[in-house]
């Protein structure tokens, strides 16, 4: 065990994976000599050449089809989009072509490649670098949306995706990116499609993912003071999803609250709520309840405390679940 | 190798012709340097340009039977795809649009599997991996990307494959072809960019979508030669994607080819041409018909005579005859099929799904039997 921080972590994942598998090839813009503006591609087109890590021209939506052409022919190509905002010149290569190839195909064309986005805000970032996008990843079919809250699962996730028959959009938090832990690498943590009980307990659960698991951490430990006793559980992957283990907690519980910092209008934490509503109407004690992004362009850095959800507003919703009738 | 640049990346002044509309050899001037193909080539393009119109005309036949959903014809610009087709090796790679099916009739596909996106049974027939040809693609110039990820892998491997991809004037204008255009020359991937220039992008006309001298000026912006060619003959359409192919494969990176052409039908059998073009503009295109071009050359060549024209029109009526009789015969995937193929193994909420739509199936015969 060391101190790891999640930039590390995936650094070390891409490393691991480079040493492992001569077909996977790290791209994109400023990914070379500069390491990414985040640092995150430090160090391996030094350690592993220019043929495996190297930067393209600017054009992300070239990057990710010549992507798709690259896992149609052998090669395991994991992409770095700078900022979230900045793929959505790819999104017509994501939606038309990386998500459908093998439905198209019936299977004869897969495609196994990784994107990777630094997304989300709370970094004092100026516009089009805080986007919380992954409705519109995980709202298209084909897609496996992953958006690892831990150094560990930033590895172990990481590993799997690259390893993964079929393309995965990896959303990396980055205000979590800093973030230490101590930690044993290469991890092997739960696969995708399992979600993680982080906090148990007994009167309400709280369901979050990537930047929003620390929030809910804290505003858990918090709820203590109030008498409550938290149940938080991360969701590691929302596609696919884990409703079992949410709606495990839930049944147990009997209270829901989900935390996400995307505005929250036809969003991951609206789907969420709708499931627990549809499957666990019986045993609920109150309405579910969503703490979610404000449904506005994200702020200026000055003003982005007033959209992101932070640990009153979710001990407020808390509040909220009908404490008097139990 | 030493990359050509400036003034060496401009295409000639005029598009490249080795066979006139007439079936005799043009000046030499407009030849560019490229020679004719020898005679069993020419009679190999000419066999799979009778192919390819039957195949066309078959299936254009079958829309209006109700037997095909929609299909956009290639009617008038058969010597361009059969041509870019045959100048390549079986073990090049083709990036094909909704308008290329007689590129991939040409490529030894089944006609049924070509066909079966344009039936509505599912929306690719054929293998691509199999066939080293990707899906037909409908989102314009989304494939060019993918052709240059293709052949980067290929090379990356040591191997001396090629790439091309086929692409309209109208693709031209989209983001996509300029992104792999630039991509393509700055990592020198093997691909021809094979733009088939009909003059319209469903309605619009060309001037509509340049302001550039020709298409294939485009090219010299990403330090890439460009080459303007007849695309009704089929001749220099062979030789100029040819000589492309073949600078790819020798590692002098990628090559944009302008093919001048005209489609004779509408865009589709929904589209209404006479909205937007002239029947006397068809008539001159008539005069240029690719086919006509070179059957006339290959009898004043003493290459064609009438007994081997009869038996490759046979042939042709064999292969249209025979794809009546197959088509309806593909069977319709079933509905655990709209689930089986989303990921590798379908999600947790995809198998739901797909139970609930099975019982649905069920109670419905049940109550159908009844
Ligand atoms: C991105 C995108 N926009 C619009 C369309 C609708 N569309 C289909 S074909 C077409 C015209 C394309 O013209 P061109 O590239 O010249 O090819 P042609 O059909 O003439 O072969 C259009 C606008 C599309 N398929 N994809
Ligand atoms: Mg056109």
């Amino acid at each position: 065990m060391s101190s790891v921080t999640v930039a590390q972590a995936i650094n070390t994942a891409l490393a691991d994976a480079l040493a492992e598998d001569p077909s996977v090839v790290v791209f994109g813009e400023d990914v070379g000599a500069l390491g990414g503006v985040f640092r995150i591609t430090d160090g391996l087109t030094g350690a592993y050449g220019e043929d495996r890590c190297f930067d393209t021209p600017l054009a992300e939506s070239g990057i990710v089809g010549v992507a798709v052409g690259m896992a149609m022919n052998g090669l395991r190509p994991v992409v770095e989009m700078q900022f979230d905002a900045f793929a959505y010149p790819a999104f017509e290569q994501i939606a038309s072509h990386v998500a459908k190839m093998r439905n198209r195909t019936r299977g004869a064309v897969t495609l196994p490649m990784v994107i990777r986005i630094p997304y989300a805000g709370g970094i004092g970032g100026v516009e089009h670098h805080c986007d919380s996008s992954e409705s519109y990843y995980a709202h298209t079919p084909g897609l496996t949306v992953v958006t690892p809250a831990t150094a560990e699962d930033a590895y172990s996730l990481l590993r799997e995706a690259i390893a993964s028959p079929d393309p995965v959009i990896f959303l990396e938090p980055k205000r979590l990116y800093w973030s230490r832990a101590e930690a044993t690498l290469p991890a092997k943590t739960e696969p995708f499609g399992r979600a993680a009980v982080r906090r148990a307990g007994r009167d309400a659960t709280l369901v979050a993912y990537g930047p929003s698991v620390p929030v809910a951490m804290q505003a858990a430990e918090a709820a203590v003071a109030e008498g409550w006793d938290l149940e938080v559980v991360d969701l590691r992957t929302l596609v696919p999803l884990d409703d079992a283990t949410v709606m495990a907690s839930v049944a147990k519980t009997g209270r829901a609250v989900v935390v996400a910092e995307a505005q929250g209008f036809a969003s991951v934490a609206s789907e969420v709520a709708a499931r627990i509503a549809e499957q666990c109407f019986h045993v609920l004690e109150a309405p579910v309840r969503r703490v979610t992004g404000l449904d506005i362009p994200y702020p200026p850095p000055k003003l982005e405390h007033h959209h992101l959800p932070n640990v009153d507003r979710v001990l407020d919703a808390v509040a909220t679940l009908q404490w008097e009738d139990a | 190798m030493v990359a050509p640049s400036g003034s060496a990346l401009l295409p000639p002044p005029e598009p490249v012709q080795l066979i006139d509309p007439q079936g005799a050899r043009a000046p030499e001037a407009r030849a560019a340097g490229h020679a004719v193909p020898d005679a069993a080539t020419l009679l190999a393009a000419h066999r799979a340009l009778v192919r390819g119109r039957r195949f066309d005309r078959q299936a254009t036949a079958l829309v209006k039977q109700g037997r095909l959903a929609v299909y956009p014809s290639a009617h008038g610009q058969e010597a361009a795809e059969v041509g870019a087709v045959l100048a390549l090796r079986a073990t090049d790679w083709l990036f094909p649009t909704y308008r290329d099916s007689v590129a991939l009739v040409t490529r030894g596909i089944d006609p049924v599997e070509v066909l079966t996106l344009l039936r509505g049974d599912w929306h690719c027939g054929y293998d691509p991996i199999a066939h080293r040809t990707g899906p037909q693609c409908t989102p314009l110039a989304t494939q060019a990307p993918h052709a240059v990820g293709v052949a980067y892998a290929a090379r990356a491997r040591g191997e001396d494959t090629v790439v091309l991809a086929f692409l309209g004037d109208g693709a031209t204008s989209e983001g996509d072809f300029h992104e792999a255009m630039n991509f393509a020359a700055v990592f020198q991937a093997p691909v021809v960019f094979f733009v088939q220039n009909n003059r319209y992008a469903i309605s619009v006309p060309l001037a509509r979508q340049t302001a550039a001298p020709s298409l294939a000026h485009k090219a010299v912006g990403y330090g890439v030669p460009g080459i303007g060619v007849d695309g009704n003959d089929v001749a220099a359409v062979l030789a100029v994607v040819g000589a492309a192919a073949e600078r790819a494969r020798t590692g002098g990176g990628p090559t944009l080819v302008e093919a001048h052409t005209y489609r004779m039908d509408a865009h589709t059998n929904a589209d209404d041409a006479s909205r937007y073009r002239s029947d006397e503009e068809v008539a001159a295109w008539r005069d240029r018909d690719p086919l006509d071009r070179i059957t006339a050359h290959l009898r004043g060549a003493g290459l064609l005579d009438a007994a081997l024209e009869a038996e490759i029109a046979a042939q042709a009526e064999a292969d249209a005859a025979d794809l009546r009789e197959r088509l309806p015969a593909g069977p319709v995937p079933g509905g655990d099929e709209l689930f089986a193929h989303v990921y590798a193994s379908p999600t947790p909420q995809l198998r739901d799904q797909a139970e609930r739509l099975r019982a649905e199936q069920a109670a419905d015969e049940l109550e159908d039997a009844r």
